[in-house]
């Protein structure tokens, strides 16, 4: 079996680009009309966009308050500098990025208490309310509505080396150095462990979640980093026109923000820059040159929402997928050509350890009620280490909440759960997966915008990091164990030839067979699996038994299926659950033999 | 920090020009519940929207502007001022079907963040449109009068127009919940809310139904927008601080929850209103932090589920 090639090419193409657009820029464009302001404004707009990209584009996070962040950023480090408090730019910024961050910090422990509609209302709300401070609690520091005149500008004092960046050029020049950092510093996270869990936060939160992801820290985390990108750009652009505006903290300046991002494209890091630039340039064009007057914005307003209807990916996002379009790629064999029978797994027998007499599944006593309907009454259950279990019952017997209340995804009403000899009644379902718990879901639960390959590592960062952690600038492609670790999960599944495709392109058999990767990558000691044959055609189903008793060599596994030829030929025990309650327990032959069990399927009208 | 401030200022301002009597107060309170049930009636067309459609429409504060503009024209083609509120109300009304069919209704299947986007994509092209008609400077609206534009109510001297237009709202707002809980119209909105698949499945026409909403929806901003223009002068932005305002209520009230909406409205109403009594500036920042409260306390709103 070889190895799929990892990607090794050049990494720092992208870099190299920008680095010589960025060099170049002063020399061709304002020939075409682009001023030194102009193109200083585009990259103040720039750096405030990387951040917001990490947390819209990759964390799937829609903030429409982070003018709060750059107004917070660019008056702390104005005022300083106004009041003489801090006589160096370089270190009064950097003050500001962190006050910035301090109170992104705070802002997103509220805003993230909700997501989706909710997050955004949330951070409308707190924009306003700081452009209101700034109006009035915070007058004697901010100036209210005349906000802070006569900002300086930086300039380097090293003994035998001064320099003042006194010119529009020279500006520039600094920005554009701070804007290629930000830019490599937003690249580095993208491509690390902690990146990638955000696309997987965007992609499908419960399952990142599910898989043992902490994902409050991480949106806390990204949240905090935006708003720091935030308060450099607003520290930078009250040094840049030595004033700081109280416009800085409106409405408008969250809402440009958002639509420059995604003009530009959002998810792309440098759509942000493209969208301001296209956003200033447009403005100066049409109002001067066109002589459109104010209609500027109206225009701009009907490009945004023709983009959002038919070019979502904005124009760094449709020109990339122009790119993979056009360029002729090794497509991977589709699904019909990989020889049917599983060659990934080694054939030789399998090999399962007796079951010891070590508990690792209990529950004692477990009842859910969701008002006054009982999901789960009074359940009393055990497995033991090595066991195959098999759970039915008819359908709304309460097997999926049972499921969930092992996992941890919800509470149960009363009764206790153990793993391992251990309470896990109140864990949550991070913390249950990190106690070797896993859970394949019976409607996939998959991450459908990565690729097969990202959607395992997912799972194995967990296994490998922990809960969480603020890796932020190691490289995931250079974590060789890791990889090595997702190659044989792939070769375990049979996916090694898809492992570069993206998850919402495979056929409904393979996003079953990935739903289990997921489960398995986390390296689960109890397996749960909640119906994972169904919808599978009786191939599918022949490969997946053979699969799932591949999976039980070391470790417990407990099977939810309507299956029973298959259930009953995998499993130990058999548990019967009924409207709720156990029915029956026992071998799949005791299980079959008995009238409880026929009457509860069949209604008890067979007599 | 900011509480010394606020008590400084407090001082301040009382000293200069407001006297603190009871009058003054009940006057206050009575500004609150005015602005309070307009705030309920325009949130309430966002929240039956977002509940039904599922859509958070951030052209709502738009629309809203639009009510005012489109009751004023009609307002300065007649001069009556009854005329331009139905006008005004069925105009936007209209707009807003024409905007679902167009475009919302293509994003039900989006993900929400389209659908935000979108949206507010639309308000600005709304605004933008607005202002390319009738320029930024503020246009009056005269408030009609039906006794006298003062009414001495014993302990204080009260605006009849306020008066007369927390009236109006009133009926509005009756009339909704009347459509809401007691049609058959309103049996199938609620049902939709539930589970507008199963909705659809019943064999009741869905699609019609979310562009009947979508229409109510708009027309509550519309109608708002121009009850409201006699108070304050309108402009194409006095949309977006209605619609910031709206964001905090529901939040405070229950997205998707009509008194919610109502209960929600009141309250920021009389937040703004009270503050203001102390110190003007203040008033939106104690909104803002009553929000803050609501969702440490209970994250779902006072009348959310979910």
């Amino acid at each position: 079996m070889t190895t799929a090639p990892r990607r090794r090419r050049f990494a720092f193409t992208a870099e190299l680009i920008l680095g010589l657009v960025l060099i170049i820029s002063p020399f061709v464009l304002p020939s075409i009309g682009g001023t030194s302001d102009t193109l200083s404004r585009i990259l103040i707009w720039g750096l405030f966009g990387l951040g917001f990209d990490l947390i819209f584009g990759f964390t799937g996070l829609l903030s429409f308050g982070q003018a709060a962040f750059y107004g917070t950023g660019g008056f702390i480090s104005s005022y300083l500098l106004v009041s003489h408090t801090i006589p160096n730019v370089f270190i009064a910024l950097l003050i500001g990025l962190v006050g910035a961050a301090i109170v992104g910090t705070l802002v997103g422990v509220l805003a993230l208490r909700r997501s989706g509609i909710y997050f955004a209302m949330i951070t409308v709300a707190f924009g306003e309310m700081f452009f209101f401070l700034e109006n009035s609690a915070l007058y004697p520091w901010t100036g209210g509505e005349n906000g802070l005149p006569n900002v300086p500008k930086p300039s380097i004092n090293l003994p035998g080396f001064d320099f003042a960046f006194d010119s529009p050029w020279k500006l520039y020049g600094l920005l554009a150095v701070l804007f290629f950092m930000g830019y490599v510093i937003a690249r580095r996270i993208v491509a690390s462990p902690f990146g990638h869990v955000l696309t997987a936060i965007r992609d499908n939160p419960l399952r990142a979640q599910a898989v043992g992801h902490r994902i409050q820290l991480y949106k806390l985390s990204v949240f905090t980093i935006a708003a720091g990108y935030a308060g450099l750009a607003g520290g930078l652009e009250g040094t840049l026109q030595s004033y700081m505006s109280p416009e800085s903290f409106t409405f408008e300046t969250s809402g440009q923000l958002v639509m420059q991002t995604v003009i530009g494209g959002a998810g792309t890091l440098l759509g942000p820059l493209v969208g301001g630039a296209l956003w200033l340039y447009l403005r100066n064009e049409l109002q001067s040159a066109l002589g459109l007057g104010a209609a500027w914005k109206l225009v701009l307003g009907l490009v945004f929402v023709v983009l959002i209807m038919f070019l979502r990916r904005g124009i760094v996002g449709g020109i990339s997928d122009l790119y993979h379009f056009l360029r002729p790629t090794a497509s991977p064999p589709a699904e019909a050509t990989v020889p049917a029978a599983p060659v990934g797994r080694p054939n030789t027998p399998i090999l399962r350890r007796p079951i010891s007499d070590r508990v690792v599944i209990e529950a004692r006593g477990i009842s859910k009620h969701y008002g006054g309907i009982i999901a789960n009454e009074d359940v009393n259950f055990k497995v033991r280490e090595g066991e195959i279990r098999g759970l039915i019952g008819p359908n709304g017997a309460g097997k999926s909440t049972f499921f969930k209340m092992l996992t941890g995804e919800i509470k149960p009403t009363s009764g206790q759960i153990f793993m391992f000899g251990e309470e896990t009644t109140n864990l949550d379902v991070t913390a249950v997966c990190h106690r070797g718990v896993a859970k394949s879901y019976q409607i996939n639960q998959l991450f459908p915008k990565l690729t097969v390959r990202r959607n395992l590592m997912i799972s194995a960062l967990s296994r490998a990091r922990g809960e969480f952690r603020l890796d932020l600038f190691r490289n995931v492609d250079h974590m060789d164990e890791l990889n090595a670790d997702i190659d044989e999960t792939l070769r375990l599944l049979d996916l090694t030839p898809r492992a570069d495709v993206k998850v919402s392109d495979l056929a409904y058999g393979e996003k079953r067979r990935i739903e289990i990767g997921l489960a398995l990558g986390t390296n689960p000691k109890v397996l749960l699996l909640d119906e994972p044959l169904a919808g599978m055609s009786p191939q599918e189903r022949a490969d997946t038994v053979v699969l799932l008793n591949h999976l039980a060599v070391g470790r417990t596994l407990v099977v939810v299926e309507h299956d029973m030829d298959a259930l009953f030929g995998m499993a130990d025990q058999v548990t019967v659950l009924a409207q709720g309650r156990i029915l029956a327990e026992g071998t799949p032959a005791e299980v079959q033999g008995s009238d409880a069990v026929q009457d509860a399927y069949l209604g008890g009208v067979h007599a | 920090m900011l509480q010394k401030h606020a008590k400084n200022d407090h001082r301040r301002h009382a000293g200069e020009h407001h006297v603190l009597n009871w009058g003054n107060f009940v006057s206050q309170l009575f500004n609150g519940l005015v602005s309070g049930a307009l705030l309920a009636l325009i949130s309430a067309g966002l929240t039956i929207v977002y509940g039904t459609l599922g859509v958070l429409n951030l052209a709502h504060g738009a629309l809203f502007m639009l009510g005012g503009y489109a009751g004023f024209v009609a307002f300065q083609a007649t001069g009556n001022f009854f005329i331009a509120v139905v006008v005004g109300a069925a105009f936007v009304g209209i707009v807003g079907i024409v905007i679902e069919r167009l475009i919302v209704r293509f994003f039900y299947n989006r993900p929400e963040e389209d659908q935000i986007l979108v949206t507010f994509g639309i308000g600005i092209v709304i605004v933008e449109l607005v202002r390319a008609g009738f320029g930024s400077l503020s246009q009056m609206v005269t408030a009609p009068v039906v006794v006298s534009p003062i009414i001495n109510l014993g302990f204080t001297i009260y605006p009849e127009y306020r008066l007369v237009a927390f009236g109006i709202v009133v009926v509005a707002l009756a009339a909704l919940y009347i459509l809401l809980y007691r049609t058959r119209l309103g049996m199938v909105v609620r049902a939709g809310i539930e589970d507008a698949t199963m909705v659809d499945m019943l064999g009741i026409n869905i699609q019609r139904t979310f562009m009947i909403v979508f229409g109510i929806g708009a027309m509550a901003a519309g109608f708002a927008g121009i009850i409201n223009a006699p108070i304050i002068s309108i402009t194409p932005n006095v949309g977006d601080d209605i619609l910031i305002e709206c964001f905090v209520v529901v939040v405070i009230g229950g997205v998707g929850s009509f008194p919610g909406a109502i209960v929600g409205g009141i309250i920021a109403g009389e937040i703004m209103s009270l503050t203001s009594m102390f110190n003007p500036q203040l008033s939106q920042v104690m909104l803002f932090a009553v929000m803050a409260l609501v969702l440490i306390a209970r994250p779902q709103g006072l009348f959310g589920t979910r």
